[in-house]
């Protein structure tokens, strides 16, 4: 598929996923993602491929851990609560250090909340979402474009440093349609002589665990895992700036949010303003250089949320409280409109012109 | 000088952990010959459970990978769609299988998902100290039933066997005991041919396995052996609850 076609967000994860050569996906219904198990369940076993509905999330994710420890490329995806379920279960594979796609089509909530787009599993997936000390890639797609371009990418990231991958999209990006083209693609060359094929009595057997009775070993472990994350923080993060050379105030926004933000900068340049943006593609780890050197010109940044204000904290430490840090956000499953966001701008650009 | 009898190739050297008087020794070694017997110890790969057997990935010699509490029929199937031609067997404890993963104990089952469920029953959590379990008899006193399990406050134990025979989907269920010579060796070709039954594709196979808990039953070895004749067997009667592929055979001949 080289050419640009029009397609759903969700299924063009799906498209992706099978591009990159996953033949494995495991799920439970639940709005507004369901459009890529519907894709699964279309073009799996048409490729020798694997689409199993789950008996319930719970289920689905220790089916990619299954598949996961066997070292074949493999998803599931669910949206918000569904997303709570698979804690436990993402928390096992970073913890045996497996690699694996999980996307998460946010809704709001908190319980069982809305089917209405939100952003408000930002906490649950920039820190973890489970017990224990990890981290998940997460991955914070703003078109249908990127739906796909980062499904690839999660894949890439997740057999690279044997982790957890998530796409952290919200029901907009799921719902909505775009042109998109599939990239060429080859997957990387990558050794997984860790998997659980079988010793076929040429080795000693291959051991996919997370259990570490000995504190000490446990220890060393989880310090072992943190080098790793160094090394992803210190080449991953990534982020698209916009305006922002010379700008006094700059958004901050990932997803929906700075789709809306984009045309509320357009609005506030052509008004005289100078604003810019800089829109986050990894949460985690999160583009802090972006933020450090744009708070060097900056008067104040506005991060811009379909949540309560979580990645605001992000912005806050990466600026390290130098400059205030304004949120503008909806909840529940309402977007902010650009008039909402250029209201903002205005107001704090006359709070720093009367000071 | 012949050997005549020795470890089985499918177990490491590791010491195992389990109390004096326990049978998970026996179940360990019985899968062990079997996978021996039957020559797939390279293309096994077994899933260990949460509780007193979930360090059995340090026991058996083939690739082993460690599952969350419940889980691990979900993380079999995965393994099994993976690779189809590969063994797969799961080793589960009551809590494991007929508490917190009935879900996914009874959906692998409705699947026939073509893998080799090994069901260890004491009726009783042993790793976390004896607490009451699905399967716990009616009145057994545990840390958690001081004044035995009332059936009218935490219900009835559950028959797993029974339970999953009235599903059209499983291969083959049999509960067997290992209290006794007679019945070691019963069930050491029951778990055989669970594996066989994976090995033809014919899919679901659980072998019940009656086990002791003397540490949490409060008994000597013995008594826990005695145990299993006087108290759980009338209540989990022994036997083939489920055997699709002998159904049909008679149905052939009739």
């Amino acid at each position: 598929m080289t050419d640009k076609v029009l397609m759903k967000g969700n299924e063009a994860i799906a498209e992706a996923a099978i591009q990159a050569g996953c033949r494995f996906y495991f799920g439970y219904p639940i709005t507004p993602q369901t459009e890529i198990a519907a894709y699964m369940a279309k073009r799996m076993p048409k490729i020798s491929g694997t689409f199993l509905q789950a008996e319930s999330e719970i289920a689905a994710i220790n089916m990619v851990y299954g598949v996961a420890s066997a070292g074949k490329r493999v998803m599931t995806s669910s949206s918000s609560p569904g997303i709570s379920l698979k804690s436990e279960g993402i928390s096992y594979i970073a913890g045996c250090d497996l690699p694996a796609l999980i996307v998460n089509v946010q809704r709001g909530g908190p319980g069982l909340g809305g089917i209405q787009p939100s952003q408000s599993d930002y906490f649950q997936a920039t820190r973890g979402g489970g017990h224990g000390d990890y981290h998940v890639i997460a991955l914070a797609p703003a078109s249908v474009q990127e739906m796909a371009d980062l499904t690839f990418k999660g894949f890439d990231l997740a057999d690279i440093y044997r982790t957890p991958v998530m796409i952290l999209a919200d029901g907009t990006m799921g719902q909505m349609m775009e042109p998109v083209k599939m990239k060429d693609y080859t997957p990387p060359d990558i050794n997984k002589d860790w998997a659980v094929t079988g010793t076929k009595m040429m080795r000693e057997h291959n051991i996919i665990n997370s259990l570490c009775l000995d504190p000490e070993s446990l220890e060393i472990s989880n310090f072992k895992r943190y080098e790793k994350y160094k090394t992803i923080c210190e080449k991953e993060a990534m982020c698209e700036e916009y305006l922002t050379n010379d700008a006094d105030i700059v958004i901050a926004a990932f997803g929906i949010a700075a789709r809306v933000s984009k045309n509320a900068v357009n609005e506030a340049r052509a008004n005289g303003l100078k604003v810019g943006m800089i829109r986050p593609i990894t949460l985690w780890p999160f583009p802090k250089d972006a933020f450090e050197r744009a708070a060097e010109k900056a008067k104040a940044f506005i991060s811009v949320e379909l949540s309560m204000g979580q990645m605001i904290e992000d912005v806050s430490l990466a600026v390290r409280c130098r400059k205030p840090v304004y949120l503008c956000n909806r909840a529940g499953g309402m977007i902010p409109s650009p008039e909402q966001v250029l209201a903002k701008i205005n107001e704090i650009a006359n709070m720093s012109n009367s000071k | 000088m012949s050997i005549v009898f020795e470890k089985p190739h499918a177990l490491t050297d590791a010491a195992l952990h389990y109390c004096p008087g326990c049978t998970h020794g026996i179940i360990h070694r019985l899968v062990a010959e079997a996978i021996d017997d039957l020559k797939i110890e390279g293309k096994t790969v077994g899933v260990a459970p949460v509780g007193c057997a979930v360090m059995a990935y340090n026991y058996f010699a083939c690739d082993m990978v460690e599952a969350a509490h419940g889980r691990a029929p979900a993380v079999a199937t995965g393994l099994k769609r993976a690779m189809p031609d590969n063994i797969i067997f799961t080793y589960q404890g009551d809590g494991d299988l007929a508490s917190i993963g009935m879900a996914e104990t009874v959906h692998a089952a409705t699947r026939n998902e073509n893998i080799t469920v090994i069901f260890v029953n004491n009726a009783i959590y042993g790793m976390t100290g004896g607490q009451m379990a699905p399967t716990s008899l009616p009145g057994q006193v545990t840390q958690t039933s001081p004044y035995g399990r009332d059936v009218n406050v935490c219900g009835y134990p559950i028959k797993i066997c029974e339970l999953l025979s009235n599903l059209d989907g499983p291969e083959y269920l049999e509960r067997v005991a290992v209290n006794n010579v007679k019945n070691v060796k019963n069930a050491k070709r029951a778990i055989k041919k669970a594996f066989e039954n994976q090995i033809n594709k014919k899919g679901f196979s659980l072998i019940e396995v009656i086990s002791s808990c003397p540490t949490n039953w409060g008994m000597t070895p013995d008594q826990a052996l005695a145990w299993i004749d006087e108290k759980m067997i009338p209540y989990y009667p022994l036997g083939v609850y489920k055997d699709k592929s002998a159904q049909k055979d008679s149905e052939v001949k009739a």
